[in-house]
């Protein structure tokens, strides 16, 4: 279903040692191209603000060779901020790519799989029910970490209901809706029944944020993260079949079902740690890797390159929303209106050629 | 039926064709009797005698009748006749998009409708500062309208036109769009925000018949090409090569079919507020019930809507007494438990 307008191309097999993949020049050459336009767009985003501060002071900052005025700033002020962005990003982008090609579907985005919901309906619970036990949960594990539990455990329910003698990419699919609507429904009716001022407060973290990020509240998000990038790259490498349909899967064996159980909750962990970093910023687990797949001209959404594209998104979607703008908009805003024509774009210019 | 028939020994097939009209009887006689609970139930109990007497007795000078008149015939009657109205579109509509996108977890939600209609909700009550769902229903049927115009034409240009997948995606990318521009305006503007999250909510109360009727007659037009187009879009679903092969004008059927579905979703959720996951739920559960003929299909999947949609609507008025839990809210607290078991049970395959 992947990739109607991209024909794969026959490339030749690389084999070194237990490693064995498809030479493909272009897909090296884009996320080279990707890594750089990130690192690029995430040290402009550190030097903007009320205090701007040169491209190459920043950089020096970076490497631990600035003043001692620009560390200020920009290690206490706007790191967390940035980094942020840069995590949650590539986690999205990440985390799209694969339930993008384990589900054979674009729309499989993980907000499918019931994270984004669970974790929208534990903030909002937290945020409109004052008093009590919120107030406890809040100040005792903190927002983040309350939406990080949330959404986690939406996750781990829907895979668990889909889960009958394996786990079937449409059973999955239709149970994540299924849970999702849940929530929503549930997140819908504390909207209602809420004070209008809490609901304006639940609704610019509904939308996604990275306002007034702290180390603290990224700290978490940030080692997640790393240590499911790590995990993924791992098992990815043997994943390879991962696209062929459940039938073929099947006749893989057994190992190919465990790989692809880990995968999933690596996907869903990741989306879960970006929801509890900065809200569930719509789209970027959806576009990044149609985007990165079309650049690359892969047939299917490749895992490094989606990853930068979201980076690449959320950074330069939350400097546009800083900057552009007379009044300063959640980022979430800003990626749908820069993400969803983007989308239609590439769509009409594909459908022209 | 026709096919099945051929294919079939004739006995086994008129059986199963019995089977289902006997099956659309019995969803019309579930949907007639919650049609008469959803009159009686409420804030205020009625026995059948008061609700046969507020629908049908000559006003009189008793003021506990009258008062029964007034509560059957501008509270219950429209209630019921909207929310089975909506339900039967939402329904048809839920199984056409799966027909023509060929995408079994496609929404009427996919094309941007609803994304539509929220957006010029907030939009007008921000500009104009309405406050009364009488006015800013026919903005929200023009919002639902334009959007799944502009998503079908997007989806229709150039070399990939009525590839499902364009579709799909066109309509998610125009919908997050529309999404994030409605939530702009709804953060700027307090008033906004707070008519749009009742809005959201999906409700089946509060309408009177001005507007009901209008939005009827938009959805029995959509009705009408909907089902006109049943037979080809049973022949669009063997795939696109063999449908033109069997000579059916692909662009055509598409285009109208595309048409049916916005007046539909537009129309029901401009008098309720998107109701999420109600056509997406009942499509699959009718699939179930019926096979892949969409001319068994869609009647079976707007019956089945119709009846949700009623006895959410009901449940909502008896569970939080003395306030009200919308309709669109417990669709998907009800439904979707229902729908996870089904899917559980290995009911559903992919279309």
């Amino acid at each position: 279903m992947n990739g109607t307008d991209v024909k794969p191309s026959v490339a030749p097999g690389v084999r070194l040692g237990q490693v064995s993949f498809v030479w493909r020049p272009l897909i090296v050459f884009v996320t080279l191209l990707l890594a750089a336009a990130t690192f690029l767009v995430f040290c402009v985003s550190i030097g903007v603000g009320d205090f701007p501060i040169g491209l190459n002071r920043v950089i020096a900052t970076i490497l631990g060779r600035g003043e001692r005025v620009d560390e200020f700033v920009i290690m206490d002020l706007r790191m967390p901020r940035a980094l942020a962005g840069l995590v949650v990003g590539i986690a999205l982008g990440v985390s799209g790519a694969i339930t993008q090609s384990i589900a054979r579907n674009p729309l499989a985005s993980p907000d499918i799989l019931g994270v984004t919901a669970g974790a929208s309906a534990v903030s909002v619970f937290l945020v409109t029910v004052s008093g009590g036990t919120a107030t406890a949960i809040v100040s005792s594990v903190g927002l983040s970490s309350a939406a990080l539990l949330g959404g986690l455990g939406t996750g781990l329910l829907v895979y668990f209901m889909a889960w009958r003698r394996g786990v079937d990419g449409f059973r999955l699919i239709l149970i994540g809706i299924s849970v999702s609507a849940v929530m929503e429904a549930i997140t819908t009716w504390l909207l209602v029944t809420a004070d209008i001022r809490d609901v304006a407060k639940a609704q610019a973290w509904l939308v996604g944020s990275l306002d007034n990020r702290s180390w603290g509240e990224v700290r978490i998000a940030l080692w997640c993260t790393l240590v499911l990038l790590v995990v993924v790259a791992s098992v990815a490498f043997q994943f390879k079949p991962m696209h062929f349909g459940d039938e073929i899967a099947a006749g893989l064996g057994v190992r190919y079902s465990i790989v692809r159980a880990v995968l999933l909750l690596c996907a869903v962990l990741l989306a879960a740690a970006a929801v509890s970093a900065a809200g569930p910023v719509p789209f970027v687990a959806l576009v990044a890797p149609q985007v990165a797949m079309r650049l690359a001209r892969c047939p299917t959404p490749p895992m490094v390159a989606s990853g930068l594209v979201g980076a690449l998104l959320l950074i330069g979607a939350d400097l546009v929303a800083r900057t552009a703008l007379p009044i300063s908009l959640p980022v979430g805003v800003v990626t749908a209106a820069i993400g969803g024509p983007f989308l239609v774009y590439l769509l009409v210019r594909a459908n022209l050629r | 039926m026709g096919t099945t028939a051929v294919e079939r020994p004739a006995p086994r097939g008129t059986d199963t064709r019995r089977r289902r009209v006997v099956g659309l009887g019995m969803l019309a006689v579930v949907l007639v009797a919650a049609g008469v609970v959803s009159l009686a139930v409420g804030a205020r109990a009625l026995s059948p005698a008061e609700v046969w007497h507020g629908l049908f007795a000559a006003p009189d000078s008793d003021q506990r009748l009258t008062e029964i008149r007034l509560i059957v015939r501008t509270v219950r009657v429209p209630r019921t006749v909207l929310a089975i109205v909506a339900g039967i579109a939402l329904g048809v509509g839920g199984a056409l998009i799966q027909g023509y996108t060929r995408n079994p977890i496609a929404d009427t939600g996919l094309l941007g409708v609803n994304a539509g209609a929220s957006f010029a909700v907030v939009s007008v009550i921000a500009v104009f500062g309405f406050s009364n769902p009488f006015q800013y229903v026919w903005f929200a049927f023009l919002g639902a309208a334009v959007a799944g115009v502009v998503v079908f034409g997007l989806a229709s240009i150039g070399r990939g036109a009525g590839n499902p997948l364009t579709l799909a995606l066109a309509g998610q990318g125009i919908t997050v769009f529309l999404a994030a521009m409605t939530t702009a305006v709804a953060l700027t503007d307090l008033a906004s925000l707070n008519a749009l999250r009742f809005w959201n909510a999906g409700s089946v109360a509060g309408v009177g018949f001005d507007v009901i009727w209008p939005v009827t007659a938009f959805i029995v037009v959509g009705l009408v090409l909907a089902l006109a187009m049943l037979p080809s879009l049973n022949l669009l679903n063997l795939g696109d090569d063999v449908a033109r092969g069997l000579g059916v004008n692909i662009a055509l059927s598409r285009t109208v079919g595309i048409v049916a579905i916005t007046l539909l979703a537009g129309a029901a959720t401009a008098a309720c507020g998107p109701i999420a996951f109600l056509g997406l739920m009942v499509a699959h559960v009718a699939r179930y019930m019926t096979g892949p003929d969409y001319r068994w299909l869609v009647p079976y999947a707007g019956l089945l809507g119709a009846v949700v949609l009623l006895v959410c609507d009901i449940v909502g008025r008896l569970v939080v007494r003395p306030g009200e839990l919308d309709a669109g809210v417990l669709v998907a607290l009800l439904g979707a438990p229902f729908f996870a078991v089904l899917v559980w049970r290995g009911k559903f395959r992919n279309a």
